[in-house]
């Protein structure tokens, strides 16, 4: 083995304040064998020609070049590493710009002192490291759509005509979602059912689409552009085979079905069996039994619609299924729930029979024309905005968007069939932002509705005619209006529907604070997740109309197809790996992986899903053999470097070692180099994938060498999987702390901080604080370093 | 002093008459302002046009004991300037119909000795006259 190290000037950024030549001398001192050159500008054609020729002239191995920061030139000088015909992970880069030259301008004997060290580590780690090959993973076609209301109807049709093939997960029975319980669209007014219905059977029809209805997620395991669902089907109890009688729909069995259950899709207006079929325009258009309210499952003490079955099709003893299902990317079509109202009880919603959600009203509305209406609304209706939005005493301070249009939907819909109904919306802004919207807002006023300005507040239930008396200001002219009401509905607001959270704890997706889920940038990215491969469609993204979740449902659909036409990309090698000699299968890594990506082999031993893998090495604490360990930042090759960042402490030195993590706070680091920001020359900075990889016993060996503290560096990485991995961080933390309980050291001396890419006077104070802090502390005695770390590695 | 009021058949019938006398949709007012902003006659007014056309839209007849309708010259800068095309103006008109057509008696015409009558602008004895007419 050879090693080359070539010291870069940097146009003077660098020499101008170490003493390369002295470094030189240094290298050359401790190892003859090390061939050291330095150069102007390593980055140019000609450091990197010098680079290649050096490397071929006398057969160097590994390569340490001591420049800028390897977020600026990594990449050029692996793509010199190739043309030397060596591996470019025998590279290993010492960053002497950001992390001394220019932060210790005016000490530059200290920086030099300093710049030793920085090169010796890189060179123990480089004399470590080994050849990794970049594997390329296949992209396939396969992309899982979780939702299938409007939202995810639409990208499923985009995506399948595309010649992808989608696996739809809807929970409910019925594919339609939200869109299938409204009457009528505003400002069209064309019936929500006529323009779902053909859109829902075309997702049955299309080949490329599998449809799961009635079925649940329960995990998907996964962070880039591939994942491994795991979904639950539920059963129908009618059995659904070509090769068997099939169910021909007679209604024989709705009709003894003794059970009167409200139906969802009537929103509880009107009811159905148990036995039943979810809509009129359900697809599929099925029957299935609801085994909560079924006296069969509940005390077995029915079997009438087994009996009348001309076809036999009932089977009760119908199990859920589980099944497996392994995409190159997902799509989030999780939709919305309406503001429950009973959580602000000023409303009087659950007390009072006559005031009712909007979706009820939808309902409703619907059958308002029928001859006999399962409800009727009587003379004077109100409609109350802002229900569950705009309201910090809940929590959502956000405008749904939606209900303004929507209530004058309904109140003109209204007024359209019952003329003589007196119409009052109740609203504090009308928002009429849409196409046609504002226009269909002046048309409901020359209807005759009445547009008050003020949110009524006193909501009272007269108990004889069950009217509601509603006490509001009319802010525009200043009178208070009370006023009874023989129906009053409520203008509710949008939430993220609960079914999403087993989707976001799985995925790791993150919320902004609004509760709906994030997108990657709010501007160029509002479909797009942090998370590789996870794209977001409809309401689960914030309230929207549905034009603007048909719009934003082919935009992820488009995006998908973007990122699969990709066809392949390169996994990034730097990833965990277990030695299955020393592996005894105790199963303990499994819980500490935060993308799931162990699993046992059939030998018992641990295995990692490359394609699965994060490289964060969170694991590896977790592993009481040490059997894990993570390619580039392997245990051996960390101890060398915190061995080599602190051999030349001599007794008046202190040493803070700075364990920073590779996307956040190693950036954070050079950014304050590039600024010339100053701060303690104590601090020597390792980079690691994630500082969850930084197990008990290095800090132990860091502390053992001479480090007077430690100091750790990560992102809150909120909303990827790196935010568990912090856990494991602070349960390493927690178990060093114990030690120092036990042996007397101060706690003070191990620090754990989150960083986010702008806290540049964060890190700087956090870092001289801690050095202030050393300084007053008497060093740790050679006994307790005995003690703390006795095996000497 | 706020006020309570009621939305009850009797406020719409008021509002009616005053939509069918006028022609004017009170309802489609957005509360603007534009009428009341431009109104060359506003400092003379104890309620703003706008705020006359909520009260009609809530129904509410105390409008007829307010000075504004009888300050109004008819000049139309509000009918111009109106965005939802509402003919200000003309509702103001309604106003006097409906206050003049319940014919009170301020001055009994009978009454009045034939001496102050020779006095008097001929104008003022016929507008007197008027209430029977409108």
């Amino acid at each position: 083995m050879k090693t080359g190290i070539f010291l870069c000037e940097c146009g003077g950024n660098i020499s101008n304040t170490i003493d390369l030549e002295n470094v030189k001398k240094h290298l050359n001192d401790e190892d003859e064998e090390v061939i050291v050159k330095i150069h102007g500008n390593m980055c140019s054609g000609a450091g990197q020609k010098l680079l290649i020729d050096e490397a071929k002239k006398h057969g160097l191995d590994k390569i340490v070049v001591s420049a800028c920061s390897p977020h600026f030139h990594e990449k050029t000088f692996r793509g010199a590493m190739k043309k030397a015909g060596l591996n470019p992970y025998n590279l290993e880069i010492a960053n002497l710009r950001e992390h001394c030259s220019w932060i210790h301008k005016d000490i530059p004997k200290v920086a030099t002192e300093k710049a030793k060290e920085i090169v010796d580590a890189a060179k123990a780690k480089a004399e470590l490291d080994y050849a990794l090959e970049e594997k390329m993973m296949k992209l396939g076609n396969e992309v899982l759509v979780i939702g299938g209301g409007i939202a995810g109807i639409q990208t499923s049709l985009d995506l399948a005509d595309s010649g992808k093939k989608v696996t739809l997960i809807e929970k409910l029975p019925t594919l339609g979602g939200k869109m299938a319980i409204l009457t009528k669209t505003f400002p069209t007014e064309d019936c929500a059912a006529c323009i779902i219905s053909p859109k829902m059977a075309a997702v049955i029809d299309h080949p490329n689409i599998t449809l799961h209805t009635n079925t649940e997620i329960q995990d998907i395991a996964g962070h880039r552009l591939h994942f491994e669902a795991k979904v639950i089907k539920h059963p129908r109890y009618i059995k659904d085979s070509i090769d068997m009688d099939q169910c021909l729909i007679c209604n024989k069995c709705k009709e003894v079905c003794p059970v009167s259950q409200p139906n969802y899709w009537e929103q509880g207006i009107m009811n159905r069996e148990a036995i039943y079929i979810p809509a009129p325009h359900a697809i599929p258009y099925k029957y299935l039994i609801d085994a909560e309210t079924c006296l069969h499952f509940v005390d077995g003490s029915c079997n009438k619609c087994a009996e009348v079955c001309p076809q036999n099709v009932i089977d009760f003893g119908q199990k859920a299924e589980e099944l497996n299902i392994a995409v190159d990317a997902v799509v989030v079509a999780t939709g919305f729930d309406i503001f429950d109202a009973k959580r602000k009880p000023v409303f009087g919603y659950g007390k009072y029979e006559n005031v009712v959600t909007s979706l009820e009203m939808e309902r409703i509305v619907d059958h308002i024309v029928e001859k006999d209406p399962p409800r009727k609304v009587g003379k004077r209706v109100a409609f109350v905005q802002c229900v569950g939005s705009r309201d910090k005493q809940i929590g959502n301070e956000y405008c749904s968007r939606v209900c303004c249009m929507y209530s004058i939907k309904l109140a003109s819909l209204l007024k359209q069939a019952k003329p003589e109904v007196d119409i009052y919306i109740f609203y504090t802004d009308i928002r009429a932002f849409g196409k046609g919207y504002e226009e269909y807002y002046k048309r409901s006023q020359e209807m005759g509705i009445k547009f008050i300005r003020g949110k009524p507040s006193h909501f009272t239930e007269v108990k004889e005619t069950k009217q509601v008396i509603l006490t509001v200001e009319d802010t525009l002219s200043r009178d208070i209006i009370e006023t009874e009401f023989d129906l009053v509905v409520l203008a509710n607001g949008l939430e993220l529907s609960k079914s999403s959270d087993i989707v976001a704890d799985s995925l790791k997706l993150a919320k902004s604070d609004d509760g709906f889920f994030k997108e990657a940038h709010p501007k160029y990215k509002p479909v797009d997740t942090l998370v590789e491969g996870v794209f977001l469609s409809g309401t689960a993204q914030g309230p929207k109309d549905i034009p603007d979740t048909v719009a934003q449902a082919s935009a992820a659909a488009a995006r998908v197809m973007a990122t699969l036409a990709q066809k392949e990309f390169a996994l990034d090698p730097v990833l965990a790996f277990v030695n299955s000699d020393i592996c005894d299968g105790c199963e303990k890594c499994l819980d500490n992986c935060p993308p799931k990506a162990i699993s046992m082999n059939n030998e018992g031993k641990a295995e990692i899903n490359e394609a699965l893998c994060l490289g964060c090495g969170s694991c590896i604490t977790s592993c009481p053999l040490e059997a894990i360990d993570l390619n580039y930042y392997t245990s051996k090759q960390i101890y060398a470097e915190i061995e080599a960042s602190l051999h030349l402490k001599n007794e008046n030195e202190k040493r803070i070692l700075v364990f920073a993590d590779n996307n956040t706070t190693y950036r954070l680091i050079d950014a304050c180099g590039v600024r010339k920001m100053k701060y303690t020359n104590y601090a020597r900075v390792l980079r690691v994938p994630s500082v969850s990889r930084i197990s008990p016993n290095l800090i132990e060996f860091a502390f053992a060498k001479g480090a007077d503290a430690v100091f750790l560096g990560d992102s809150p990485a909120k909303g990827s999987h790196f935010e568990w991995a912090n856990k494991t961080t602070q349960n390493n933390i927690k178990t060093v702390l114990n030690k120092f309980k036990k042996l007397k050291i101060d706690s003070d001396r191990l620090i754990f901080s989150q960083f986010t890419a702008a806290d540049l006077m964060k890190f700087i104070n956090e870092i001289n604080q801690l050095a202030n802090k050393i300084d007053k502390l008497e060093p740790i005695s050679e006994d307790i370093k005995n003690q703390l770390f006795p095996t000497k590695k | 002093m706020a006020k309570k009021i009621k939305l009850n058949d009797k406020n719409t019938e008021f509002y009616e008459k005053i939509v069918e006398l006028s022609g004017e949709q009170v309802a489609l007012c957005d509360q603007c302002g534009t009428c009341s902003g431009g109104c060359p006659f506003i400092e003379e007014m104890d309620i703003n046009p706008s705020e006359i056309m909520r009260k009609v839209m809530l129904g509410q007849k105390e409008v007829m004991d307010s000075r504004t309708m009888w300050i109004c010259a008819s000049c139309f800068t509000c009918t111009v300037r109106c965005p939802r095309e509402l003919d200000v103006s003309k509702v103001a008109e309604a106003l006097r119909q409906v206050k003049l057509r319940t014919a009170i008696d301020e001055i009994n015409i009978a009454t009045i000795p034939k001496e102050e009558a020779k006095k008097l602008p001929t104008i003022a004895i016929v507008g007197n006259f008027r209430k029977f007419t409108g």
